[in-house]
Protein backbone atom coordinates (compact mmCIF):
# COMPACT_ATOMS: atom_id res chain seq x y z
CA UNK A 1 0.00 0.00 0.00
CA UNK A 2 1.46 3.10 -0.96
CA UNK A 3 0.30 4.95 2.08
CA UNK A 4 1.54 2.51 4.49
CA UNK A 5 5.04 4.15 5.51
CA UNK A 6 4.08 8.01 5.03
CA UNK A 7 1.26 7.23 7.78
CA UNK A 8 3.28 5.11 10.19
CA UNK A 9 5.65 8.15 10.54
CA UNK A 10 2.66 10.01 10.86
CA UNK A 11 1.63 7.65 13.31
CA UNK A 12 5.27 7.94 14.90
CA UNK A 13 4.98 11.58 15.05
CA UNK A 14 1.88 11.48 16.76
CA UNK A 15 2.97 9.17 19.55
CA UNK A 16 5.95 11.92 19.60
CA UNK A 17 3.87 14.73 20.87
CA UNK A 18 1.46 12.76 22.91
CA UNK A 19 4.84 11.63 24.55
CA UNK A 20 6.51 15.14 25.05
CA UNK A 21 2.81 16.15 26.52
CA UNK A 22 2.99 13.50 29.01
CA UNK A 23 6.23 13.62 29.64
CA UNK A 24 5.89 16.56 32.08
CA UNK A 25 3.44 14.92 33.31
CA UNK A 26 5.77 11.82 34.86
CA UNK A 27 8.41 14.04 35.49
CA UNK A 28 6.22 15.68 38.21
CA UNK A 29 5.27 12.41 39.31
CA UNK A 30 8.33 11.17 39.48
CA UNK A 31 9.85 14.01 41.73
CA UNK A 32 7.29 14.01 44.02
CA UNK A 33 7.76 10.35 44.95
CA UNK A 34 11.13 10.85 44.96
CA UNK A 35 10.77 13.66 47.61
CA UNK A 36 7.83 11.35 49.73
CA UNK A 37 10.56 8.30 49.57
CA UNK A 38 13.45 11.30 50.88
CA UNK A 39 10.79 12.67 53.15
CA UNK A 40 9.81 9.09 54.77
CA UNK A 41 13.48 7.99 55.19
CA UNK A 42 13.96 11.43 57.29
CA UNK A 43 11.71 11.40 59.52
CA UNK A 44 9.38 8.74 60.65
CA UNK A 45 6.39 11.00 61.30
CA UNK A 46 6.64 12.23 57.95
CA UNK A 47 6.89 8.81 56.47
CA UNK A 48 3.43 8.04 59.22
CA UNK A 49 1.67 10.97 57.19
CA UNK A 50 2.57 9.63 54.08
CA UNK A 51 1.27 5.74 54.51
CA UNK A 52 -1.59 6.94 55.89
CA UNK A 53 -2.15 9.58 53.23
CA UNK A 54 -1.77 6.66 50.72
CA UNK A 55 -4.93 4.39 52.52
CA UNK A 56 -7.11 7.81 52.61
CA UNK A 57 -5.73 8.63 49.04
CA UNK A 58 -6.78 5.23 48.52
CA UNK A 59 -10.05 5.23 49.58
CA UNK A 60 -10.67 9.08 47.34
CA UNK A 61 -9.74 6.82 44.19
CA UNK A 62 -11.25 4.34 44.51
CA UNK A 63 -14.63 6.81 44.38
CA UNK A 64 -13.13 8.95 41.80
CA UNK A 65 -12.61 5.59 39.63
CA UNK A 66 -16.71 5.06 40.34
CA UNK A 67 -17.18 8.60 39.07
CA UNK A 68 -14.87 7.92 36.04
CA UNK A 69 -16.31 4.67 34.82
CA UNK A 70 -20.16 6.92 35.38
CA UNK A 71 -18.30 9.71 33.29
CA UNK A 72 -17.00 7.89 30.33
CA UNK A 73 -20.31 5.72 29.96
CA UNK A 74 -22.57 8.71 30.08
CA UNK A 75 -20.10 11.80 30.07
CA UNK A 76 -22.46 12.95 33.53
CA UNK A 77 -20.90 12.94 37.06
CA UNK A 78 -23.01 10.96 39.16
CA UNK A 79 -23.43 13.11 42.33
CA UNK A 80 -25.13 10.53 43.96
CA UNK A 81 -21.90 8.25 43.84
CA UNK A 82 -20.88 8.75 47.43
CA UNK A 83 -24.18 8.98 49.15
CA UNK A 84 -24.90 5.39 47.22
CA UNK A 85 -21.64 4.55 49.01
CA UNK A 86 -22.69 5.29 52.05
CA UNK A 87 -25.74 3.78 51.86
CA UNK A 88 -24.05 0.44 50.86
CA UNK A 89 -22.06 0.55 53.74
CA UNK A 90 -25.53 0.86 56.40
CA UNK A 91 -26.65 -2.37 54.13
CA UNK A 92 -22.99 -4.11 55.42
CA UNK A 93 -23.76 -2.54 59.00
CA UNK A 94 -27.12 -4.09 58.91
CA UNK A 95 -26.11 -7.79 57.32
CA UNK A 96 -23.10 -8.20 60.39
CA UNK A 97 -26.45 -6.32 63.18
CA UNK A 98 -27.91 -9.90 61.28
CA UNK A 99 -25.15 -11.48 62.18
CA UNK A 100 -22.69 -12.16 59.43
CA UNK A 101 -19.30 -11.46 59.53
CA UNK A 102 -17.04 -8.70 58.78
CA UNK A 103 -16.02 -10.67 55.17
CA UNK A 104 -18.96 -12.43 54.21
CA UNK A 105 -21.02 -8.94 54.69
CA UNK A 106 -18.38 -7.03 52.46
CA UNK A 107 -18.57 -9.54 49.69
CA UNK A 108 -22.60 -9.63 50.17
CA UNK A 109 -22.56 -5.59 50.41
CA UNK A 110 -20.74 -5.61 47.26
CA UNK A 111 -23.30 -8.19 45.19
CA UNK A 112 -26.07 -5.85 46.32
CA UNK A 113 -23.98 -2.38 45.24
CA UNK A 114 -24.31 -4.04 41.75
CA UNK A 115 -27.64 -5.07 41.94
CA UNK A 116 -28.49 -1.60 43.27
CA UNK A 117 -26.26 -0.05 40.71
CA UNK A 118 -28.25 -1.51 38.06
CA UNK A 119 -31.52 -1.20 38.99
CA UNK A 120 -30.86 2.70 39.82
CA UNK A 121 -29.38 3.34 35.69
CA UNK A 122 -32.22 1.32 34.52
CA UNK A 123 -35.17 3.15 36.81
CA UNK A 124 -34.45 6.02 37.20
CA UNK A 125 -31.39 6.81 34.40
CA UNK A 126 -32.52 5.53 31.18
CA UNK A 127 -35.74 7.00 31.09
CA UNK A 128 -34.12 10.53 30.94
CA UNK A 129 -30.50 9.61 29.78
CA UNK A 130 -31.57 10.55 25.76
CA UNK A 131 -33.15 13.91 27.20
CA UNK A 132 -30.28 15.93 28.07
CA UNK A 133 -27.22 15.96 30.06
CA UNK A 134 -28.42 18.45 32.72
CA UNK A 135 -31.75 15.90 32.84
CA UNK A 136 -28.71 13.17 34.28
CA UNK A 137 -27.39 15.67 36.54
CA UNK A 138 -30.88 16.82 38.02
CA UNK A 139 -31.64 12.65 38.63
CA UNK A 140 -28.54 12.21 40.18
CA UNK A 141 -28.98 15.08 42.56
CA UNK A 142 -32.47 14.14 43.95
CA UNK A 143 -30.94 10.66 43.91
CA UNK A 144 -28.68 12.35 46.34
CA UNK A 145 -31.47 13.55 48.70
CA UNK A 146 -33.40 10.09 48.54
CA UNK A 147 -30.62 8.00 49.83
CA UNK A 148 -29.75 10.67 52.36
CA UNK A 149 -33.81 10.71 53.22
CA UNK A 150 -34.35 7.02 53.37
CA UNK A 151 -31.02 6.04 55.23
CA UNK A 152 -31.88 8.44 58.00
CA UNK A 153 -35.73 7.07 58.06
CA UNK A 154 -34.38 3.55 58.13
CA UNK A 155 -31.32 3.76 60.60
CA UNK A 156 -31.84 7.24 61.93
CA UNK A 157 -29.30 9.68 62.00
CA UNK A 158 -26.89 9.17 65.40
CA UNK A 159 -23.10 7.22 65.06
CA UNK A 160 -23.22 3.59 64.06
CA UNK A 161 -20.42 1.51 64.48
CA UNK A 162 -19.19 -0.88 62.16
CA UNK A 163 -16.88 -3.53 63.96
CA UNK A 164 -13.62 -3.41 61.11
CA UNK A 165 -11.82 -6.64 61.42
CA UNK A 166 -8.13 -4.07 61.06
CA UNK A 167 -8.07 -3.77 65.01
CA UNK A 168 -5.76 -0.85 65.87
CA UNK A 169 -2.27 -2.82 66.03
CA UNK A 170 0.68 -1.32 63.93
CA UNK A 171 3.63 -2.76 61.98
CA UNK A 172 7.10 -1.47 63.07
CA UNK A 173 9.15 -0.84 60.37
CA UNK A 174 12.45 0.71 60.86
CA UNK A 175 10.58 2.75 63.63
CA UNK A 176 7.92 4.00 61.89
CA UNK A 177 4.41 2.52 63.15
CA UNK A 178 2.06 1.04 60.24
CA UNK A 179 -0.96 0.67 61.30
CA UNK A 180 -2.37 -2.77 60.09
CA UNK A 181 -5.72 -0.98 58.80
CA UNK A 182 -3.88 1.21 55.88
CA UNK A 183 -2.19 -1.87 54.76
CA UNK A 184 -5.45 -3.47 54.65
CA UNK A 185 -7.26 -0.63 53.43
CA UNK A 186 -4.50 -0.31 50.36
CA UNK A 187 -4.69 -3.92 49.66
CA UNK A 188 -8.23 -4.37 49.39
CA UNK A 189 -8.74 -0.90 47.29
CA UNK A 190 -6.11 -1.92 45.10
CA UNK A 191 -7.18 -5.77 44.50
CA UNK A 192 -10.63 -4.47 43.62
CA UNK A 193 -9.49 -2.03 41.17
CA UNK A 194 -7.06 -5.03 39.47
CA UNK A 195 -9.65 -7.04 39.24
CA UNK A 196 -12.00 -4.26 37.28
CA UNK A 197 -9.20 -3.33 35.27
CA UNK A 198 -8.72 -6.84 34.36
CA UNK A 199 -12.75 -7.37 33.85
CA UNK A 200 -12.47 -4.13 31.74
CA UNK A 201 -8.90 -5.46 29.81
CA UNK A 202 -9.14 -9.23 29.34
CA UNK A 203 -13.31 -9.69 29.00
CA UNK A 204 -16.09 -9.19 26.39
CA UNK A 205 -17.88 -8.02 28.62
CA UNK A 206 -15.24 -5.66 29.29
CA UNK A 207 -14.71 -4.52 25.74
CA UNK A 208 -18.05 -4.49 25.08
CA UNK A 209 -18.91 -1.80 27.53
CA UNK A 210 -15.63 0.47 26.31
CA UNK A 211 -16.87 0.44 22.92
CA UNK A 212 -20.20 1.53 23.84
CA UNK A 213 -18.69 3.98 25.92
CA UNK A 214 -16.33 5.41 23.02
CA UNK A 215 -18.82 5.48 20.82
CA UNK A 216 -22.88 3.79 21.27
CA UNK A 217 -23.94 4.32 18.16
CA UNK A 218 -20.96 1.95 16.40
CA UNK A 219 -21.16 -0.32 19.40
CA UNK A 220 -24.99 -0.74 18.69
CA UNK A 221 -23.76 -1.83 14.83
CA UNK A 222 -21.30 -4.55 15.75
CA UNK A 223 -24.12 -6.30 17.98
CA UNK A 224 -23.45 -4.51 21.50
CA UNK A 225 -26.39 -4.08 23.78
CA UNK A 226 -25.28 -0.65 24.76
CA UNK A 227 -28.20 -0.16 27.45
CA UNK A 228 -27.00 -3.25 29.37
CA UNK A 229 -23.35 -2.40 28.89
CA UNK A 230 -24.38 1.04 30.62
CA UNK A 231 -26.38 -0.44 33.42
CA UNK A 232 -23.39 -3.02 34.16
CA UNK A 233 -21.13 0.13 33.96
CA UNK A 234 -23.49 1.51 36.69
CA UNK A 235 -23.48 -1.24 38.85
CA UNK A 236 -19.26 -1.64 38.71
CA UNK A 237 -19.33 2.35 39.77
CA UNK A 238 -21.18 1.29 42.93
CA UNK A 239 -19.08 -1.90 43.55
CA UNK A 240 -16.07 0.44 43.81
CA UNK A 241 -18.10 3.15 45.36
CA UNK A 242 -19.28 0.50 48.52
CA UNK A 243 -15.15 -0.76 48.54
CA UNK A 244 -14.58 3.08 49.15
CA UNK A 245 -17.56 3.23 51.57
CA UNK A 246 -16.58 0.21 53.47
CA UNK A 247 -12.62 1.53 53.11
CA UNK A 248 -13.85 4.90 54.44
CA UNK A 249 -15.04 3.87 57.96
CA UNK A 250 -12.22 2.71 59.68
CA UNK A 251 -10.99 6.36 59.30
CA UNK A 252 -13.68 7.99 60.31
CA UNK A 253 -14.60 5.32 63.61
CA UNK A 254 -18.49 5.63 62.99
CA UNK A 255 -21.36 5.59 60.41
CA UNK A 256 -23.49 8.56 59.94
CA UNK A 257 -25.43 9.60 57.01
CA UNK A 258 -23.24 12.45 55.68
CA UNK A 259 -20.19 10.47 56.44
CA UNK A 260 -19.08 9.99 52.47
CA UNK A 261 -19.97 13.40 52.13
CA UNK A 262 -16.09 15.41 52.13
CA UNK A 263 -15.08 12.28 50.55
CA UNK A 264 -17.04 12.82 47.56
CA UNK A 265 -15.55 16.07 47.01
CA UNK A 266 -11.87 14.55 47.83
CA UNK A 267 -13.09 11.98 44.88
CA UNK A 268 -14.32 14.86 43.16
CA UNK A 269 -11.01 17.16 42.83
CA UNK A 270 -9.06 13.01 42.52
CA UNK A 271 -11.19 12.73 39.47
CA UNK A 272 -10.73 16.05 37.69
CA UNK A 273 -6.94 16.28 38.72
CA UNK A 274 -6.62 12.68 36.81
CA UNK A 275 -8.75 13.81 33.91
CA UNK A 276 -12.03 12.76 34.18
CA UNK A 277 -11.63 10.17 31.77
CA UNK A 278 -8.74 8.71 33.15
CA UNK A 279 -9.11 5.52 35.07
CA UNK A 280 -5.44 5.42 36.22
CA UNK A 281 -5.63 9.11 36.62
CA UNK A 282 -8.69 8.50 39.17
CA UNK A 283 -6.53 6.63 41.35
CA UNK A 284 -3.11 9.07 40.89
CA UNK A 285 -4.95 11.65 41.71
CA UNK A 286 -6.35 10.04 44.51
CA UNK A 287 -3.29 9.05 46.16
CA UNK A 288 -1.90 12.67 45.42
CA UNK A 289 -4.84 14.44 47.04
CA UNK A 290 -4.60 11.69 50.01
CA UNK A 291 -1.01 12.02 50.86
CA UNK A 292 -0.95 16.08 50.26
CA UNK A 293 -4.17 16.88 52.80
CA UNK A 294 -2.59 14.26 55.55
CA UNK A 295 0.84 16.25 55.27
CA UNK A 296 -0.75 19.45 55.35
CA UNK A 297 -3.16 18.48 58.26
CA UNK A 298 -0.06 16.84 59.85
CA UNK A 299 2.96 19.61 59.68
CA UNK A 300 -0.18 22.64 59.16
CA UNK A 301 -2.36 22.18 62.19
CA UNK A 302 -3.89 25.72 62.40
CA UNK A 303 -4.80 24.85 58.56
CA UNK A 304 -6.54 21.80 60.34
CA UNK A 305 -8.77 19.37 59.65
CA UNK A 306 -11.15 22.19 59.30
CA UNK A 307 -10.11 23.53 55.55
CA UNK A 308 -9.25 20.48 53.92
CA UNK A 309 -12.78 20.37 52.08
CA UNK A 310 -11.93 24.11 51.00
CA UNK A 311 -8.55 22.91 50.03
CA UNK A 312 -9.92 20.10 47.83
CA UNK A 313 -11.74 22.65 46.14
CA UNK A 314 -8.93 24.99 45.22
CA UNK A 315 -7.01 21.89 44.14
CA UNK A 316 -9.92 21.40 41.49
CA UNK A 317 -10.50 25.28 41.03
CA UNK A 318 -6.57 25.28 40.22
CA UNK A 319 -6.76 21.95 37.73
CA UNK A 320 -9.67 23.26 35.84
CA UNK A 321 -7.79 26.86 35.52
CA UNK A 322 -4.20 25.22 34.57
CA UNK A 323 -4.77 21.96 33.08
CA UNK A 324 -8.48 21.44 32.44
CA UNK A 325 -7.52 17.93 30.63
CA UNK A 326 -5.73 16.84 34.08
CA UNK A 327 -2.91 14.46 34.34
CA UNK A 328 -3.80 11.91 32.17
CA UNK A 329 -6.80 13.34 30.16
CA UNK A 330 -6.53 13.62 26.72
CA UNK A 331 -8.08 16.45 24.17
CA UNK A 332 -10.03 14.40 21.95
CA UNK A 333 -8.33 14.07 18.55
CA UNK A 334 -10.26 12.16 16.02
CA UNK A 335 -9.03 11.32 12.64
CA UNK A 336 -11.51 11.89 9.92
CA UNK B 1 -32.34 -15.97 -7.39
CA UNK B 2 -33.39 -15.65 -4.26
CA UNK B 3 -33.54 -11.93 -2.20
CA UNK B 4 -32.02 -12.46 0.22
CA UNK B 5 -32.95 -8.66 1.40
CA UNK B 6 -36.29 -7.30 0.41
CA UNK B 7 -37.24 -3.59 1.13
CA UNK B 8 -41.26 -2.80 0.10
CA UNK B 9 -42.65 0.63 0.39
CA UNK B 10 -39.77 1.45 3.14
CA UNK B 11 -40.57 5.27 4.20
CA UNK B 12 -37.98 6.88 6.98
CA UNK B 13 -37.96 10.21 8.72
CA UNK B 14 -35.52 12.39 11.06
CA UNK B 15 -38.19 14.15 13.14
CA UNK B 16 -39.86 16.48 11.35
CA UNK B 17 -37.85 15.39 8.45
CA UNK B 18 -39.07 12.82 5.48
CA UNK B 19 -36.51 11.23 3.54
CA UNK B 20 -37.15 7.63 1.98
CA UNK B 21 -40.80 8.16 0.48
CA UNK B 22 -41.30 4.64 -0.29
CA UNK B 23 -38.35 2.53 -1.23
CA UNK B 24 -38.67 -1.27 -2.73
CA UNK B 25 -35.55 -2.86 -3.82
CA UNK B 26 -33.96 -6.76 -3.83
CA UNK B 27 -30.36 -7.72 -2.99
CA UNK B 28 -30.12 -11.35 -4.47
CA UNK B 29 -27.59 -13.93 -2.21
CA UNK B 30 -24.51 -13.98 -3.66
CA UNK B 31 -24.59 -10.69 -5.45
CA UNK B 32 -23.10 -6.90 -5.31
CA UNK B 33 -25.72 -4.27 -4.92
CA UNK B 34 -25.08 -0.76 -5.45
CA UNK B 35 -27.44 2.23 -4.75
CA UNK B 36 -26.30 5.28 -6.59
CA UNK B 37 -27.38 9.08 -6.20
CA UNK B 38 -26.81 12.51 -5.32
CA UNK B 39 -26.18 14.09 -1.61
CA UNK B 40 -29.62 13.93 0.12
CA UNK B 41 -31.33 11.29 -1.83
CA UNK B 42 -31.46 9.34 1.00
CA UNK B 43 -28.57 5.97 0.26
CA UNK B 44 -27.42 6.69 3.89
CA UNK B 45 -30.73 6.37 5.44
CA UNK B 46 -31.67 3.38 3.28
CA UNK B 47 -28.70 1.10 5.05
CA UNK B 48 -29.56 2.93 8.27
CA UNK B 49 -33.49 1.59 7.65
CA UNK B 50 -31.75 -2.13 7.01
CA UNK B 51 -29.76 -1.98 10.17
CA UNK B 52 -32.36 -0.34 12.45
CA UNK B 53 -30.45 2.64 13.04
CA UNK B 54 -33.42 4.69 11.93
CA UNK B 55 -37.07 4.95 12.78
CA UNK B 56 -38.98 3.26 9.21
CA UNK B 57 -41.82 1.78 8.12
CA UNK B 58 -42.67 -0.53 5.34
CA UNK B 59 -41.69 -3.93 5.25
CA UNK B 60 -37.82 -4.93 5.22
CA UNK B 61 -37.52 -8.87 4.86
CA UNK B 62 -34.08 -10.24 5.57
CA UNK B 63 -33.69 -13.90 4.71
CA UNK B 64 -37.61 -14.55 4.51
CA UNK B 65 -37.63 -12.54 8.17
CA UNK B 66 -39.02 -9.52 8.87
CA UNK B 67 -36.76 -6.78 10.47
CA UNK B 68 -39.84 -4.36 11.93
CA UNK B 69 -39.26 -5.16 14.89
CA UNK B 70 -34.94 -5.45 15.32
CA UNK B 71 -32.77 -2.97 16.13
CA UNK B 72 -29.37 -2.46 15.15
CA UNK B 73 -27.50 -4.87 17.67
CA UNK B 74 -30.44 -7.37 16.63
CA UNK B 75 -29.51 -7.41 12.70
CA UNK B 76 -25.96 -7.57 13.77
CA UNK B 77 -27.28 -10.72 15.41
CA UNK B 78 -29.07 -11.96 12.36
CA UNK B 79 -25.94 -11.19 10.23
CA UNK B 80 -26.03 -8.23 9.02
CA UNK B 81 -22.90 -6.23 9.13
CA UNK B 82 -23.48 -2.67 8.78
CA UNK B 83 -19.71 -0.41 7.96
CA UNK B 84 -21.47 3.14 8.56
CA UNK B 85 -20.20 6.66 6.87
CA UNK B 86 -16.76 7.41 8.64
CA UNK B 87 -16.30 3.69 9.19
CA UNK B 88 -17.31 3.36 12.44
CA UNK B 89 -13.81 2.68 13.84
CA UNK B 90 -13.49 2.99 17.31
CA UNK B 91 -10.22 4.48 17.05
CA UNK B 92 -9.23 5.04 21.00
CA UNK B 93 -8.78 0.75 20.50
CA UNK B 94 -6.41 -1.60 19.22
CA UNK B 95 -6.46 -3.31 15.79
CA UNK B 96 -6.76 -6.11 17.71
CA UNK B 97 -9.73 -4.92 19.79
CA UNK B 98 -11.77 -3.90 16.40
CA UNK B 99 -11.79 -7.16 15.27
CA UNK B 100 -12.56 -9.06 18.08
CA UNK B 101 -15.85 -6.16 18.34
CA UNK B 102 -16.47 -7.31 14.57
CA UNK B 103 -16.74 -11.12 15.80
CA UNK B 104 -18.85 -9.33 19.63
CA UNK B 105 -22.20 -11.37 18.71
CA UNK B 106 -20.07 -15.04 17.73
CA UNK B 107 -19.32 -17.43 20.38
CA UNK B 108 -16.31 -19.45 20.84
CA UNK B 109 -12.70 -18.80 19.05
CA UNK B 110 -12.29 -16.46 16.07
CA UNK B 111 -9.20 -17.21 15.39
CA UNK B 112 -9.87 -19.00 11.62
CA UNK B 113 -11.64 -15.83 11.04
CA UNK B 114 -8.93 -13.75 11.98
CA UNK B 115 -6.80 -15.95 9.93
CA UNK B 116 -8.87 -15.07 6.56
CA UNK B 117 -9.00 -11.88 7.30
CA UNK B 118 -5.34 -11.65 7.91
CA UNK B 119 -4.62 -13.18 4.85
CA UNK B 120 -7.13 -10.01 2.86
CA UNK B 121 -5.32 -7.40 4.65
CA UNK B 122 -1.43 -8.67 5.72
CA UNK B 123 -0.99 -5.00 7.15
CA UNK B 124 -3.35 -5.38 9.74
CA UNK B 125 -1.43 -8.52 11.21
CA UNK B 126 1.32 -6.00 11.63
CA UNK B 127 -0.50 -3.68 13.10
CA UNK B 128 -2.86 -5.52 15.60
CA UNK B 129 -1.54 -3.78 18.74
CA UNK B 130 -1.52 -0.19 17.14
CA UNK B 131 -4.26 2.01 17.84
CA UNK B 132 -6.73 2.27 15.14
CA UNK B 133 -6.75 6.11 15.07
CA UNK B 134 -3.18 6.06 14.28
CA UNK B 135 -4.06 3.88 10.97
CA UNK B 136 -4.30 6.37 7.75
CA UNK B 137 -7.59 6.51 6.19
CA UNK B 138 -7.34 3.97 3.52
CA UNK B 139 -6.51 1.28 6.33
CA UNK B 140 -8.93 2.54 8.47
CA UNK B 141 -11.44 1.35 5.64
CA UNK B 142 -9.49 -1.68 5.04
CA UNK B 143 -9.82 -2.40 9.05
CA UNK B 144 -13.30 -1.24 9.10
CA UNK B 145 -14.45 -3.97 6.02
CA UNK B 146 -12.00 -6.61 8.31
CA UNK B 147 -14.22 -5.82 11.31
CA UNK B 148 -17.14 -6.38 9.15
CA UNK B 149 -16.35 -9.42 7.79
CA UNK B 150 -15.15 -11.15 11.17
CA UNK B 151 -18.82 -11.71 11.77
CA UNK B 152 -19.39 -13.84 8.73
CA UNK B 153 -21.80 -11.80 7.59
CA UNK B 154 -24.74 -12.68 5.18
CA UNK B 155 -25.23 -9.34 4.31
CA UNK B 156 -22.39 -6.52 4.46
CA UNK B 157 -23.91 -3.20 4.41
CA UNK B 158 -20.94 -0.72 3.22
CA UNK B 159 -21.75 2.95 3.41
CA UNK B 160 -19.63 5.36 0.69
CA UNK B 161 -16.39 3.13 1.00
CA UNK B 162 -14.58 5.59 -1.23
CA UNK B 163 -14.84 9.10 0.83
CA UNK B 164 -12.22 10.64 1.47
CA UNK B 165 -9.85 7.88 -0.12
CA UNK B 166 -7.07 8.28 -2.85
CA UNK B 167 -8.49 6.51 -6.34
CA UNK B 168 -5.45 4.19 -5.69
CA UNK B 169 -7.12 2.61 -2.38
CA UNK B 170 -10.73 2.81 -3.68
CA UNK B 171 -10.08 0.92 -6.84
CA UNK B 172 -8.16 -1.78 -3.90
CA UNK B 173 -10.65 -1.40 -1.94
CA UNK B 174 -13.68 -2.50 -4.33
CA UNK B 175 -11.41 -5.14 -5.88
CA UNK B 176 -11.26 -6.76 -2.13
CA UNK B 177 -14.71 -6.42 -2.26
CA UNK B 178 -15.25 -8.01 -5.33
CA UNK B 179 -13.14 -11.25 -4.21
CA UNK B 180 -14.93 -11.28 -0.96
CA UNK B 181 -17.83 -11.59 -3.12
CA UNK B 182 -16.38 -14.19 -5.49
CA UNK B 183 -14.69 -16.48 -3.03
CA UNK B 184 -16.46 -16.05 0.29
CA UNK B 185 -20.11 -15.96 -1.30
CA UNK B 186 -20.57 -12.45 0.51
CA UNK B 187 -23.82 -10.71 -0.20
CA UNK B 188 -22.70 -6.41 -0.51
CA UNK B 189 -25.61 -3.17 -0.48
CA UNK B 190 -22.95 -0.56 -0.90
CA UNK B 191 -23.81 3.04 -1.22
CA UNK B 192 -21.35 4.55 -3.47
CA UNK B 193 -20.58 8.11 -4.94
CA UNK B 194 -18.17 6.71 -7.36
CA UNK B 195 -20.29 5.71 -9.89
CA UNK B 196 -17.85 4.52 -12.24
CA UNK B 197 -16.21 2.06 -10.14
CA UNK B 198 -19.57 1.07 -7.99
CA UNK B 199 -21.07 0.15 -11.61
CA UNK B 200 -17.58 -1.70 -12.21
CA UNK B 201 -18.11 -3.77 -9.30
CA UNK B 202 -21.66 -4.39 -8.80
CA UNK B 203 -24.08 -7.08 -10.55
CA UNK B 204 -26.97 -4.27 -10.44
CA UNK B 205 -27.21 -0.92 -9.22
CA UNK B 206 -30.62 1.32 -7.88
CA UNK B 207 -30.70 4.78 -8.68
CA UNK B 208 -32.18 7.81 -5.91
CA UNK B 209 -33.47 10.50 -6.04
CA UNK B 210 -34.95 12.51 -3.52
CA UNK B 211 -36.06 9.41 -1.59
CA UNK B 212 -37.23 7.55 -4.22
CA UNK B 213 -36.26 4.83 -6.71
CA UNK B 214 -35.81 7.08 -10.15
CA UNK B 215 -34.29 3.80 -12.14
CA UNK B 216 -32.78 0.62 -11.48
CA UNK B 217 -31.10 -2.40 -13.61
CA UNK B 218 -28.53 -4.13 -14.17
CA UNK B 219 -25.18 -2.50 -14.29
CA UNK B 220 -24.40 -3.40 -17.70
CA UNK B 221 -27.86 -1.48 -18.46
CA UNK B 222 -27.34 1.05 -15.94
CA UNK B 223 -23.73 1.82 -17.85
CA UNK B 224 -25.90 2.23 -21.12
CA UNK B 225 -28.55 4.29 -19.90
CA UNK B 226 -28.19 7.65 -21.54
CA UNK B 227 -29.40 10.08 -18.28
CA UNK B 228 -26.87 7.69 -15.93
CA UNK B 229 -23.91 8.07 -18.25
CA UNK B 230 -24.84 12.60 -17.85
CA UNK B 231 -25.07 12.72 -14.19
CA UNK B 232 -22.88 9.93 -12.48
CA UNK B 233 -20.43 8.78 -15.37
CA UNK B 234 -19.31 12.21 -16.94
CA UNK B 235 -19.54 11.01 -20.31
Amino acid sequence: MASAESSAIAGLRRRGALDAGTATVWLVLLGAAIFLLIGCLRSTAFAGYTIQGLALGSVYGSLALALVLVYRATHVINFAQGELAMLTTYIAYQLMQWGLSYWVAFAATLAIAFALGTLLQVTLIRPVQHRSVIAVVIVTVGLFILIDGIVNWIWGADFKVLQSPFGFASFDVGGVAIPHKDVWVIGVVLVSVLLVWGLFRFTKVGLGMRAAALRPAAAALVGVRVDSMLAIGWGLAAVLGAVAGLMAEPFQFSLSPTFMQPILVYAFAAAVLGGLESPAGALVGGLAIGVTLTLIVGYVPQIGAELQTPFAFAVLLLVLLVKPTGLFGRREVRRV
Amino acid sequence: MTALLELEDVEARYGPVHVLHGISLAVAEGSVVTVLGPNGAGKTTTLRAVSGTVRRSGSIRFAGRSLQRVGPDGAARLGIAHVPEGRGTFSELTVSENLRLGAYTRRGSIQPELERVFSYFPFLSERRRQQAGTLSGGEQQMLALARAFVLRPRLLLLDEPSLGLAPVLVAELFRIVRELNEKEGLTVLVVEQNAHLALQAADAGYVLEAGRVVLSGSSAELRADDSIRRSYLGY
